[in-house]
């Protein structure tokens, strides 16, 4: 349990985080702050994705020296083939780069949909939005 | 990667996030987004993601920070809660 525990140790920092976030969606009554909520959150996923592509045993950054074959020539065929373990997965990183450019376009639209209320009803907290939208 | 710094790292990111949802200042919680941002950037950047770290520290912190500031700025910056 204790190993299991160790081991997976990214998933559990990665727990707490989103659930900084969830807390802060859920329970704050001002806007502003739900929408920070919302941006701890995004950030907790990408960084659970971005965790699973570590390696251990010494793992760089995936910068390949060789990349378009300057020295093949004159080597036999399969001299510079790469070796997997040496570099950190790549994929992850791809696919959270678009991920942090969608959430600054939610973060964008959040704002100005906040600008919106406030300019209509005067305030920011959620439960005096809910008394003037009542009263109609 | 290296263990104790990792470990740290993430120190900062649970303060800067919990400060940041308890404040209610509503620019200081959004400069403290900021800072967040910048130690999520270098947490990505020690897990070997260069990439997805300096687009998180132009985007995220910068851009995102500004376009807060900017929303605080046309509405009110005190917090209820």
């Amino acid at each position: 349990m204790f190993e299991f525990i160790v081991n997976y140790y990214n998933y559990w920092m990665y727990i707490g985080l989103m659930m900084i976030g969830f807390y802060a969606m859920m329970a704050k009554r001002n806007l502003v702050k739900k929408i920070i909520g919302m941006n701890i959150f995004q950030s907790a996923i990408i960084f659970f994705y971005i965790s699973t592509s570590v390696k251990k045993g010494g793992a760089t950054v995936p910068i390949l020296e060789y990349a378009h074959g300057h020295a093949t020539h004159g080597i036999e065929h399969g001299a510079n083939a790469i070796d997997v373990m040496q570099y950190a997965n790549p994929l992850p990183h791809v696919l959270m780069l678009t991920a942090i450019v969608v959430m600054v376009a939610t973060l964008g639209v959040a704002l100005a949909v906040v600008i919106l209320i406030y300019r209509r009803y005067g305030t920011l907290e959620e439960d005096e939005i809910m008394k003037l939208v009542r009263r109609g | 990667m290296i263990l104790p710094f990792d470990l740290i790292l993430v120190l900062f990111v649970y303060i800067c996030a919990i400060a940041a949802i308890t404040i209610k200042d509503l620019l200081s919680a959004v400069v403290i987004l900021g800072a967040y941002s910048f130690f999520m950037c270098l947490l990505w950047a020690q897990m070997a993601a260069i990439d997805v770290a300096f687009t998180e520290a132009s985007v995220s912190a910068g851009i995102g920070t500004v376009l807060m500031i900017g929303a605080v700025s046309k509405t009110k910056r005190r917090s209820n809660d």
